[in-house]
């Protein structure tokens, strides 16, 4: 195991230096927030956050992608044949990712990346994305990460880790990809056994400062139809205005639409992000919808994070607990309070 | 590396107008690439999406058999863009095809028992594969009595006439077609709805499999008519429609509960769907 220690101001050279390698994206402090973007021109990293408003996911999983392209022109001999949009499978390098946001690539990587159908395009540009994750040393009030199977320092999903100690960081390799990307760094000295001490010290002290506990320990033995006719959906979403802003902040929502868009005699085939919020979502070509009414569509985002994705795939919840659903809903929706319910019944 | 959402492109070959009220229409469809159909290997009861460069996607179930070779066949109800389009474009047009998808009738277990089909309107079609999938001479002697209840509103509004009316020929399948209501005189076959169709022509659910295909109402209303005549819920066998995008259990929008319709389904049994929510 590699690992390196680097003054603030070597960190953000070493970086710069990783941009012949990598497409380079760091958290930048946009207003209030901070969010990730492309490392170029004058944009200056900051690494003072507790978490990013947005999760990375579209930096894997992009809003918006061009799936495929065609032409219309029927005097054309390919016309109304797609092909390949162009995409860039080129290195790319998250740098600052918090643990759960890293361990979302890996409940998320089982729904693109299954047995019977790879989804190309995720699956491409996982394999060209290295994780270097970034230890929470003081968790949001709102977080439950450890509550869901990761933690403020936790290492799942991530390639390497960085630990903010005060007036440097220290990296460690966690898998062979992050073991290469250390390598690659010019700058940086060996640490030695007080810094990985400290860096000890200061997950164990995030960890024990974690202020929510969920639980979801039941949730794999509860009968899915008990829980899907059980009383409190009603309430639950009474409040929801269908905004949608959970599943757009969401690191593990990961539903798509596919839509063709036309310009002139060109047309490309996009996939964007969808919502489980949206009556259109599950709309029927005959009008019929089976998740017509609002409580629905909330039961069934809580169904799917908590009940359905556990069923399917036996591995955990499919939430993280980032916690940002709870910090940004306008109606105080908890998801918190709603794992307890359904924990619980 | 593949890409799973690349529709194969092929060519209307020919568009038939199946009802009088001309809203269904059957598109045969031909591979540009010869080895595609072979790519294209399917099973009764999978569907496909129908791609049209520039305005989406549809998932619609294959009503062509994998005995007939040489192209593949989907009835289509013009009901929104894509449908809608797809109506006005003409033979020789190019389009695409991506599949098959889903799984299929569960034809390992129907072998050596009689078969039951019960379809109604226009969700005819990967019952009409099956159909022909059966009658196929390699295939007849794997199944018993084969016995078909499917109705329409009327009349014009069947799916696949000259087939049906040669299928009535047919010693070895008895039709039972039937009409809501008509008031042509010289409709020789049945009226009345499929659930009471049923329930006067079947008489058995001995060594019987099921396989049941068509609106919600119908279906809601033939299945006590099953339970009567002793189907268990393991032998009735559904196939459900939902709103779908990807088509292989990805893009997340067509689920009951842990089960994609895409994926998983479209084909359930009546004892899988009793364990599943009831949200479809």
């Amino acid at each position: 195991m590699i690992t390196k220690v680097f003054s603030k101001e070597n960190w953000i050279t070493v970086l710069e230096g990783l941009k012949e390698d990598f497409k380079v994206f760091v958290p930048v402090k946009e207003g209030d927030f901070h969010n990730f973007r492309l490392l170029e021109n004058d944009r200056k990293p900051s690494f003072d956050f507790q978490n990013t408003r947005l999760s990375p996911k579209s930096i894997v999983f992009p809003q918006s992608e061009r799936m495929f392209e065609y032409a219309l022109d029927s005097s054309q001999e390919d016309a109304h044949i797609l092909k390949e949009a162009p995409k860039d499978f080129s290195p790319q390098l998250i740098a600052g990712i918090r643990p759960c946001d890293a361990f979302a690539f890996q409940l998320v990587g089982v729904n693109f990346d299954n047995p019977q159908y790879q989804d190309s395009l995720w699956v491409q540009r996982m394999a060209s994305t290295t994780l270097l994750g970034f230890g929470c040393n003081a968790p949001c009030t709102s977080c439950f990460c450890t509550s869901v199977g990761s933690g403020p320092f936790s290492e799942k999903g991530l390639d390497a880790l960085m630990v903010d100690l005060g007036d440097r960081f220290l990296l460690k390799g966690v898998t062979a990809k992050g073991e290469a990307l250390l390598e690659k760094m010019g700058l940086g000295e060996d640490a030695d056994d007080g810094t990985v001490k400290r860096a000890l010290d200061l997950a164990e002290g995030a960890e024990k400062g974690m202020s929510s506990n969920v639980s979801t320990d039941q949730l794999k033995e509860k009968d899915v139809n008990a829980l899907f006719n059980a009383p409190f959906w009603e309430k639950v979403s009474f409040s929801c205005i269908n905004c949608g802003t959970c599943t757009y902040l969401c690191p593990t929502c990961w539903c798509f639409d596919i839509q063709d868009e036309v310009f002139g005699k060109q047309g490309d085939r996009i996939r964007n992000w969808d919502a489980c919020m949206f009556p259109l979502f599950t709309l029927h070509g005959s009008g019929h919808n089976p998740r017509d009414e609002k409580f629905q569509r909330v039961r069934q985002r809580f169904m799917h994070k908590l009940k359905y994705y556990v069923d399917k795939y036996d591995n955990g919840v499919a939430c993280v607990g980032c916690g940002r659903c709870v910090q940004f809903c306008p109606v105080n929706i908890d998801i918190r309070e709603v794992a307890e319910l359904m924990n619980g019944y | 590396m593949k890409n799973p959402y690349l529709p194969y492109p092929v060519r209307i070959d020919k568009i038939i107008t199946e009802t009088e009220d001309k809203n269904l229409r059957t598109f045969k469809l031909v591979f540009l690439n010869p080895r595609d159909e072979e790519r294209f290997s399917y099973i009764p009861g999978q569907f496909a999406e129908l791609s049209v460069a520039g305005k989406g996607e549809i998932p619609i179930g294959i009503a062509s058999s994998p005995t007939e070779k040489g192209f593949v066949t989907f009835t289509v109800n013009k009901v929104g863009l894509v449908t809608t389009h797809l109506h006005n474009m003409k033979e020789g047009d190019i389009m695409g095809l991506r599949g098959p998808l889903g799984n299929w009738y569960p034809w390992d277990d129907m072998q050596g028992k009689n078969v039951v089909i019960i379809g109604g309107g226009f969700a005819f079609t990967t019952l009409r594969s099956s159909i022909v999938y059966m009658l196929h001479p390699d295939n007849r002697p794997k199944f018993k009595d084969i016995q078909v209840v499917y109705g329409a509103r009327g009349p014009g509004m069947l799916l696949y006439k000259e087939e049906l009316t040669e299928w009535e020929k047919r010693d070895d399948i008895q039709m039972h077609i039937t009409v809501d209501a008509t008031d042509d005189p010289d409709w020789k076959y049945n009226v009345g709805f499929v659930p009471t169709i049923t329930e006067q022509k079947i008489t058995s659910a001995d060594d019987a499999m099921a396989l049941v295909c068509g609106p919600p109402i119908m279906i809601r209303f033939t299945q006590p008519v099953l339970e009567k005549l002793g189907f268990p819920p393991e032998r009735i066998i559904l196939s459900l429609e939902m709103r779908m995008k990807c088509g292989i259990g990805i893009c997340g929008r067509c689920n009951i509960g842990d089960q994609y319709v895409c994926k998983d389904g479209p084909v359930f049994s009546l004892a899988q769907l009793k364990q599943m929510p009831p949200e479809y």
